[in-house]
């Protein structure tokens, strides 16, 4: 219709909109097309009958004495049977439509969901939470409207419209061409009037943009504003931006508020053209034009235009509906994370020196190793961790850490202290292959952790990291979290050993207490008292514990670290912390510092050295 | 809670009360241009009299470009009234927040206070704007025509009568049923949502448990209930446009009937017979626009609720009128203060405290998580009232003091510090809002801060970015204390604001403020014994009240909490810095 128009909408996205629609509704989309058909074509076949009725029924019997009113019975009844037809098909077509725009909506959002939780953590890492986010809300939102309202209305208008054009050319070939050229006039103003507002409207979300982010720096910082009782210079600021987005508001809406009035007077103007020129054509005798056939073309013309009007309102919404269907789709197209592994973690227990393995939890696991000759060998799992000379960085050529090796033995607990920055938790992100190295090796038990399958290495590994995450729930249920079968028994052992059970004793529904998402009700230390105990009901054979502390005071963490101990006795153990009292204890500390070990050591090896280790622990040296 | 919001509209009257008369004048348009378009017919067209056809059709076009004149204007002042409505909307409610106590604001969450200035206002903002629009003309659009359909022929009027209150009473119904299913599936998608943010934020908790499967099960389940809830709502609503349907068909087929025997007996003429039909479309075209404003509105009254529920907050914390202007000196004692977030006695927060501190002494705070530490020094500046007891500064009861002029003698560096989106420079002066380069450079030398800042190629103009990610915990810390240090106050709380500096920069500091701040009282709350050891008393708190008061020594000896922290610290005389 308008090749500029092209040059907003995303085609290709909009087929593949379209190829989503039609994937599991075939037969009902075709259905919803028949009836969306069915009711244009009543609703135009009704328009034109209506001149037919006042010819041919109506007219012929005015001034009759005792009019017979049979044809004239018959004649409405056919309406009544048009309408019907087209009331019906209506009701159907919006009825069918539902499942299909809600369906569609649901594989969407499930597709996009399960597909995020494939991707890699690099995913997570490089995009902004509220950008993933906005792709389940705003995006499907205004898809969401696209689907069930924007489509099938402009399915049927532009059906409408064809007809009616048609319709107009057997009528009149001259009076069509002055429609013509009210429509390119319509079509100029909406453009006009859509590019003016557009403008404004990128403004309007830059000045949101700013206010919105204005407000939430200060809302946020709320205290610190009283404490320095800065509220009035707050407010000045606040005000700029404020005026600012009333400005470009008016300028936006201005200009939408318009589109309606200006096109629909422009179709008024229009009837009032074509009566004038239709008339002085019939009255003149140009051009083969009838009274009743002028009658006809007005009613057609404003058919013809009404729909018009409703499709310049959708465009905005269908632009808007597109782009954010396109960033859904970009979002379906992320690589996957890759798993080649093929070495599988399994419960297992001794019989006459030999590993057999079993179904039940026996807390002795082993590795099963396929080989490619078809022999199955298990290794039994004994958390013997080794790096030899692994690099790694984020970026390529960005190498942070630089030929890192190291021996975890069983029983040990390894420590890794250092500035941030200096690749601590790097180094655990390549432990549970969050991230896979660049060159070099790692090796669990023996094995390339290249060849586990990333469930199983991530099962045998227990995390807890700094930022706990709960999930909306009961505590129950997120200590249970990663081993749902769990006893109430178990649960409150691993908490007593975290040295939650007190508090969540204390709490109101003890360990039925409902917590949100952000556990706003709980202190960061009781969180992070949480996130052990969920880790140790786990019972794991090897424990990453990074800055699992940090939040909680000395005095409850070395009771936590005793029952963490006796927990772990015998199995591996790594610890990263920048407070060098929770990683005392280690059997082995490692200082790293720009991506490299450059001190390696037990607490008193590391002290006598008088390095880098030295100077933090006297306090010469500042970590963070 | 209509009175309130209306009072917002402020300076925007004119545009608010000329939107509507536009609109009137608008509609009257409407529907005179049908009632000459019939005109034009009868008796230019069908009469052949073209004198009248040009006559009559300049008269609509004329008519056509006023109507667009009072249509482009009546959307002008429409968006302006709207936008200033929204503007003056989100002033009160934000100038109002800028007075709330820290209870007020504990009471509503952050995040709540943002989605109310936010989405709610956008949502009234619309509901604003269809108000002095839509529901000015879709009412009056209808009486217009309905006026015009009596002066046309008052017998096919009465259809109208019958038909248009049935059609407003099956879209009231279709309405009403819709719209507490669509909150119920709303509250649904809240969840799912929820749930994506959670994943989003905790993916590496769900990877490392090895959970996808059952998060995806959750969600899935979620998802499900979103589809039935909402298709529930959408077949509801699916019945609208078929209902319309229905009535106009009803309608154009009694007309036909009734109309045309009247045209056969020459009661009405085919002109009239056309424009009725159009004033048919008209008028259930406006009844659909008022029950789509019905729907907004019911919508977006949740959110005026929610907005004027912020605007009625009161402070509970205000000055006393003929209130003291000036604090004396920096000495604070604390008289059996109780103290409970909740203002229940059952529920304390702080039990029986006594403490008597003097002008100038280093006072240090010790305890573990959720003893109460903040809350007691919260007390000082009055950001908390007290339950029951009494905090004086300068021997005069804190509530008797004006708020401002106390917070400004009271330096406080939060536990959760703060810097903000600008240049150093900018965030120092939050502090003193004329301090001169010097005096900032100066508070950044007792702060420890001049060293790291000198070093940034852009030293004091340095900009920061919010929440202040491009600094290190230790340089934000440092920070935060030389702007607390502008102040030049006198008294200084440092709710443990160096633990992520280092403990020799830590002991600079505190021999800094000793040697240059010797007037101002210190408090200290700190984790980290080396902190606190060489002030002047440390008080032990355990669970809200004072388990011991002493100096380091004297608490080494005798008390067995002061005792174990120390020794989880583990650190010998010889090495303190």
């Amino acid at each position: 219709m308008d090749k500029k128009l092209k040059g907003k909408i995303d085609f290709k996205v909009l087929g593949r909109v379209l190829k989503y629609i039609t994937k599991n509704y075939k037969l009902r989309l075709f259905f919803v097309i028949f009836c969306l058909l069915l009711s244009t074509a009543s609703s135009v076949a009704a328009n034109l009958y209506l001149q037919t009725l006042i010819d041919d029924y109506i007219v012929p019997l005015v001034g009759t004495i005792n009019p017979v009113y049979t044809s004239l019975l018959k004649a409405i009844v056919t309406m009544i049977v048009i309408y019907g037809v087209g009331v019906i098909a209506a009701f159907l077509s919006s009825r069918l439509m539902v499942k299909v725009s809600e369906g569609t909506l649901k594989d969407i959002r499930d597709e996009m969901f399960v597909k995020m939780e494939k991707l890699p953590i690099k995913y997570f890492d490089t995009h902004s939470h509220g950008d993933i986010m906005s792709r389940y809300t705003n995006d499907t939102d205004t898809l969401s409207q696209m689907i069930s309202q924007s489509i099938p209305e402009t399915f049927s208008v532009i059906t409408t419209i064809v007809v009616i054009f048609f319709a107009m050319i057997i009528t009149n070939i001259y009076l069509t061409a002055v429609v013509l050229i009210f429509l390119v006039l319509i079509l100029i103003v909406t453009k006009f009037m859509t590019s003016r507002s557009g403008k404004h409207f990128i403004k309007q979300q830059e000045a949101v943009g700013n206010l919105n982010g204005y407000i939430e720096e200060m809302i946020n910082g709320q205290k610190v504003v009283k404490v320095f009782c800065y509220e009035e210079r707050a407010k000045k600021r606040f005000d700029k931006l404020n005026e600012d987005l009333a400005e470009n508001v008016y300028n936006a809406n201005k200009f939408v508020n318009c589109i309606g009035p200006v096109n629909g007077n422009l179709g008024n103007t229009l009837y009032a053209v074509l009566a004038i020129v239709g008339g002085l054509l019939a009255v003149n005798g140009i051009g083969n034009v009838s009274v009743g056939m002028i009658v006809a073309f007005l009613q057609l013309s404003k058919t013809f235009i009404r729909p018009i009007n409703q499709i310049s309102r959708q465009l905005n919404s269908i632009v808007m509906a597109v782009s954010g269907a396109k960033r859904i789709f970009e979002f379906m197209d992320e690589e996957p994370e890759k798993d080649e592994g093929k070495v599988t973690l399994v419960n297992v227990k001794e019989e006459n020196g030999k590993l057999v393995e079993v179904n039940e939890r026996t807390k002795m696991w082993a590795w099963k190793y396929p080989h490619s000759d078809g022999r199955i060998e298990y290794i039994k799992l004994a958390g013997h961790i080794e790096f030899h000379d692994v690099d790694f960085g984020y970026e390529e050529d960005e190498l942070v850490l630089h030929e890192i090796s190291l021996y975890a033995k069983p029983g040990q607990k390894i420590a890794f202290v250092g500035a941030t920055g200096a690749g601590k938790t790097t180094i655990t992100n390549l432990i549970n292959r969050f991230y896979d190295i660049e060159d070099g090796k790692i090796r669990y038990d023996g094995i390339n952790i290249n060849k586990i399958k990333k469930d199983d290495l991530r099962l045998s590994l227990g995390m807890v990291l700094q930022d706990t995450n709960l999930f909306t729930g009961t505590i129950k249920d997120n200590i249970k979290y990663g081993r749902k079968e769990a006893s109430d028994e178990e649960v409150i052992n691993a908490a007593k050993l975290a040295n939650a059970h007190n508090f969540i004793t204390r709490l109101p529904n003890g360990y039925d207490t409902e917590i949100s998402a952000d556990g706003a009700s709980l202190s960061q230390g009781q969180r992070q008292l949480l996130a052990i105990a969920r880790c140790a009901l786990l019972d794991p054979p090897v424990m990453i514990l990074d800055e699992a502390t940090s939040s909680i005071d000395t005095r409850t963490e070395k009771i936590v670290q005793e029952g963490m101990d006796k927990l772990m006795e015998g199995r591996t153990v790594f610890v990263i912390a920048h407070r060098l009292s929770t990683v005392r204890n280690s059997k082995a500390i490692m200082v790293l510092d720009h991506g490299r070990i450059i001190e390696r050591g037990t607490h008193e090896d590391l002290i006598n050295e008088k390095g880098q280790y030295y100077k933090l622990y006297t306090g010469a040296f500042e970590l963070e | 809670m209509i009175k309130k919001l209306a009072k917002c509209i402020g300076e925007y009257k004119r545009e608010t009360i000329l939107t509507p008369i536009f609109v009137g004048m608008e509609c009257a348009f409407d529907v005179i241009i049908p009632f000459l378009m019939a005109y034009l017919i009868d008796n230019g067209i069908n009469k052949g009299d073209s004198k009248q056809i040009l006559g009559i059709g300049i008269l609509l076009i004329i008519c056509s470009f006023v109507a667009i004149y009072t249509g482009v204007k009546s959307g002008d002042y429409a968006a302006k009234a709207t936008a200033g409505f929204a503007k003056n909307v989100r002033k009160k409610i934000y100038y109002n927040v800028q007075d709330f106590s820290f209870s007020n604001i504990d009471k509503f969450s952050t995040s709540s206070i943002i989605t109310r200035h936010t989405t709610d206002v956008n949502n009234i903002q619309m509901a604003f704007q269809m108000i002095i629009r839509m529901a000015v003309r879709a009412p009056l659009i209808i009486i217009f025509s309905l006026i015009m359909t009596f002066v046309i022929n008052v017998k096919l009027a009465l259809i109208f009568l019958l038909a248009i209150p049935l059609l407003g009473l099956g879209l009231y119904f279709i309405a009403t049923t819709a719209h507490p299913i669509f909150e119920k599936a709303i509250s649904i998608y809240d969840k799912l949502n929820n749930i994506v943010q959670e994943n989003v934020r905790g993916i590496r908790v769900v990877k490392s448990f090895v959970t996808e499967d059952e998060e995806i099960e959750k969600f899935d389940e979620t998802s499900k209930l979103i589809y039935k809830e909402f298709s529930k709502a959408e077949r509801i609503v699916a019945l609208n446009n078929p209902l319309m349907q229905f009535t106009v068909a009803t309608i154009i087929v009694l007309i036909s009937w009734f109309g045309g025997k009247e045209i056969i007996v020459n009661n009405l003429t085919t002109g009239e017979f056309t424009s009725l039909i159009s004033y048919t479309m008209q008028i259930l075209m406006s009844l659909m626009m008022l029950s789509m404003v019905l729907v907004t509105i019911m919508i977006s009254r949740a959110s005026g609720e929610r907005i004027v529920e912020l605007m009625d907050e009161k402070s509970n914390l205000t000055s006393k009128e003929n209130a003291i202007k000036e604090v004396k000196d920096g000495s604070i004692v604390f008289e059996n203060v109780n103290f409970s977030y909740v203002n229940d006695e059952n529920k304390l927060a702080l039990k029986n405290i006594n403490i008597d501190i003097k002008s100038g002494e280093t006072i240090g705070i010790i305890g573990g998580t959720g003893s109460s530490k903040t809350t007691l020094v919260q007390l000082i500046p009055r950001l908390y009232d007290v339950t029951s007891g009494k905090i004086k500064v300068a021997g005069i009861d804190v509530r008797d003091y004006d708020i401002k002029a106390l917070r400004n003698q009271v330096a406080m560096v939060l536990q959760k510090n703060e810097l903000f989106s600008g240049t150093i420079k900018e965030n120092l002066r939050w502090g003193k809002e004329d301090a001169t380069d010097e005096e900032i450079e100066n508070a950044c030398k007792l702060a420890q801060a001049h060293e790291f800042i000198k070093t940034f190629p852009d030293g004091y103009d340095t900009y920061i970015e919010q929440g202040g990610t491009n600094v290190s915990g230790g340089q934000k810390q440092r920070l935060c204390i030389a702007r607390a240090l502008l102040k030049n106050p006198k008294i200084l709380i440092l709710d443990d604001s160096t633990s992520a500096v280092d403990t020799k920069t830590d002991s600079l500091i505190r021999k800094a403020f000793k040697n240059n701040i010797p007037n101002t009282t210190k408090i200290i709350i700190a984790q980290r014994i080396s902190s606190v050891e060489d002030a002047d008393k440390i008080i032990v708190l355990d669970n809200g009240m004072i388990n011991a008061i002493g100096n380091h020594d004297k608490l080494l000896a005798s008390c067995e909490i002061y005792k174990e922290v120390y020794y989880s610290q583990m650190k010998g005389g010889k090495e303190n810095g």
